[in-house]
């Protein structure tokens, strides 16, 4: 009974407990004892919170019984980022510098959750910050792969998505700042998506670059993907750059999963030399099954696309310096040397340089020199010039075709330890996810194979308008249901990782 | 039966896109003393190993990001917003604040209501 609960959609179990055929306490334990019998190979989570589960859990069980409505998702487990605060929970950020933080707060998101009756099983592991593609950042020790062990999950949200993988959740809610939400997703054979910039909250989301910071949800389908980001995002007078308008029709579009007569974009300088051959094969025929679906299909030169890394690497950087210089050891966190006789300032740079680890260490470092005087217009500058530019291409593009695509990485998994000291080569692994989370519009990764080579999960991503989020999931929910036909089961029956771990 | 799979070759043999270091940007490759000069900016007490890996890696690093510097944006208006948002504003409402108490609980060092902080003047 517990495996076939923690097999089941979200829009499944959040059926059953409506109707009574399941509790959701009963749902909730099955997934805390998958918890209980992967993660030790996972470590997909920093913290369970196995007693406050079962409470909110009981509690929709309680709303169920006394005849009170219950949400879409009311009864539904959760796998929630560290990087959103929660005042029962510590949240750390994947660093030591937060390690066993107790916020005073619950972030917008994590509010908004728990009033849908969603059932928050553990925050679960991230690179330090939100910094990197792969976990490996993490003061914590890395996440693995559920599809083998020995690879990263992604990052930064991968533990959102090697939990989601590896059915201890059917929802998981990251954070995508230069594609920490798709980049997993893709490498986990599963679906992620940023919404557009504004169009979920950021309060209680611990900053690392604030004009890019996106909340946004992961799931194995992409309808439960829709209906978690529809109860997650919507205007919050908290955040001042929250969108004040409605959340765009996400599950209507997962629903109508049709993509007749649509323009569908390939742009042109996100593939071929540099992407990995299994994962060009798979992008093509996934262009080929669209185009055998009815939409329009053209390719679309997006210019500037190809300085969206470098401009990325100045523009989160500065930002990061900025957002990070809270972390002074006074008010919360850890704090090193204060043995009386150092100064505030010697105890402040005694703590930063223990408690940061060193992908952060050199974000701050690189955003301090973009920032400083002399070097500013030439770096940070022209950096957010060339935004401006992406932000056109991407504009002209959407005149001529309602949706873009791409891979959503270029290559698939990368195995544990290989870009560990190599930064250029780590940071590759987001070429394809940033020039959204620069422009601001909505993307998404849905999964589109295995790559020949590896037998890895690639990703396809797909690419909409500022609020035209919906377009993200008709374009992905039509992709899903045709593979899934062909295939005849989905693409995570064949996640065999934890199972030869467990052989072994 | 799950598909064969195999070691992918080194990283090297994929093109590096976006990224290529463009060596012809040399002149401004970054030196240990700047990059120690950084870690005092950014209150960060590197160690000597730390600062000699951190030069190196910073080097190629600001090298690969100066390729910003390739593109024609004479006139183009910076973007520091992904969608941009002018005056906003929310209504005035009274809302009880964070008590002492939750402010101080998690603080490193605290002393009769107050956080306790390490000397913030210099002894002469």
């Amino acid at each position: 009974m517990g495996g076939e609960l923690t097999r089941m959609t979200a829009a499944g179990i959040a059926a059953s407990v409506a109707a009574g055929d399941v509790s959701a306490v009963e749902v909730t334990r099955a997934h805390l004892d998958r918890i209980e019998a992967v993660d030790a190979g996972l470590h997909a989570f920093l913290h369970v919170a196995a007693d406050g589960a079962l409470r909110a859990a009981r509690a929709v069980d309680e709303r169920r019984a006394a005849g009170q409505p219950l949400g879409p998702l009311a009864g539904v487990p959760v796998a929630l980022k560290d990087v959103f605060t929660t005042t029962d929970m510590p949240t750390t950020c994947g660093s030591r510098i937060l390690a066993g933080w107790r916020p005073p707060y619950d972030a917008t998101v994590t509010k908004r959750l728990r009033r849908a009756g969603l059932v928050i099983l553990g925050k679960t592991n991230m690179d330090e910050f939100a910094m990197g593609s792969s976990t490996e950042n993490s003061a914590f020790g890395p996440s693995r792969n559920p599809w083998d062990l020995r690879r990263v999950p992604g990052g930064s949200s991968g533990g959102s998505a090697a939990a989601v993988a590896a059915f201890e959740a059917p929802l998981g809610v990251g954070t995508d700042t230069g594609g920490s939400i798709r980049q997993p997703g893709a490498v986990c054979g599963i679906v992620g998506v940023k919404p557009t910039y504004g169009g979920s909250s950021r309060y209680g989301v611990v900053a690392f670059a604030s004009s890019l910071d996106t909340p946004g949800p992961l799931a194995r389908t992409v309808l439960d993907a829709a209906l978690l980001h529809e109860a997650m995002s919507g205007h919050d007078p908290r955040d001042s750059t929250s969108v004040d308008a409605p959340v765009p029709p996400v599950v209507a579009a997962a629903r109508q999963a049709d993509v007749a007569g649509l323009r569908i974009g390939v742009v042109t300088e996100l593939g071929g030399e540099g992407y990995q051959p299994g994962v060009t094969a798979r992008f093509a025929e996934a262009v080929e099954l669209l185009e055998s679906l009815g939409a329009k299909i053209s390719e679309v030169s997006c210019p500037h696309f190809s300085y969206a890394l470098p401009a990325y690497y100045l523009i989160a950087p500065s930002e990061c310096s900025s957002n990070l210089a809270r972390f002074d050891a006074m008010r919360y966190g850890l704090r090193v040397g204060d043995d009386g006789t150092r100064s505030a300032e010697e105890v402040m740079s005694l703590t930063r340089a223990a408690g940061f680890g060193a992908e952060v260490k050199r974000r701050i470092m690189l955003g301090t020199y973009a920032l400083s005087s002399g070097y500013y217009d030439a770096y940070y500058g022209k950096a957010q010039q060339v935004r401006t530019l992406i932000t056109r291409d991407f504009d002209a593009a959407f005149e001529q075709v309602d949706v873009l695509i791409s891979p959503a990485t270029p290559t698939t998994a990368f195995p544990l330890g290989e870009r560990v000291d190599d930064p250029m080569a780590m940071y590759l692994a987001d070429l394809c996810t940033i020039p959204s989370d620069l422009a601001g519009n909505a993307a998404l990764s849905v999964p589109c194979g295995l790559a020949p080579e590896d037998g890895l999960p690639v990703g396809l991503q797909i690419m909409a308008p500022v609020l035209a989020d919906d377009r993200l999931y008709r374009v992905a929910a039509a992709v899903e249901a045709a593979l899934d036909q062909r295939r005849g089961h989905p693409l995570l029956d064949e996640a065999t990782g934890l199972d030869e771990e467990a052989a072994r | 039966m799950a598909p064969a799979r195999r070691r992918p070759g080194p990283q090297g043999q994929w093109r590096r896109p976006a990224a290529a270091p463009a060596l012809k940007m040399a002149s401004m490759s970054i030196t240990r003393e700047q990059v120690a000069h950084l870690a005092t900016l950014s209150r960060l007490a590197l160690s000597a190993e730390e600062l000699d890996r951190f030069a190196g890696q910073l080097d190629v690093i600001i090298a690969a990001v100066a390729r910003v510097q390739e593109v024609a944006a004479d006139g183009i208006p910076p973007t520091t917003h992904a969608v941009p948002l002018t005056n906003v504003f929310r209504e005035d409402v009274i809302v009880p604040p964070l008590g002492a108490d939750a402010a101080l609980d998690q603080a490193p060092a605290a002393e009769r209501g107050r956080f306790r902080v390490p000397r913030i003047l210099a002894e002469d």
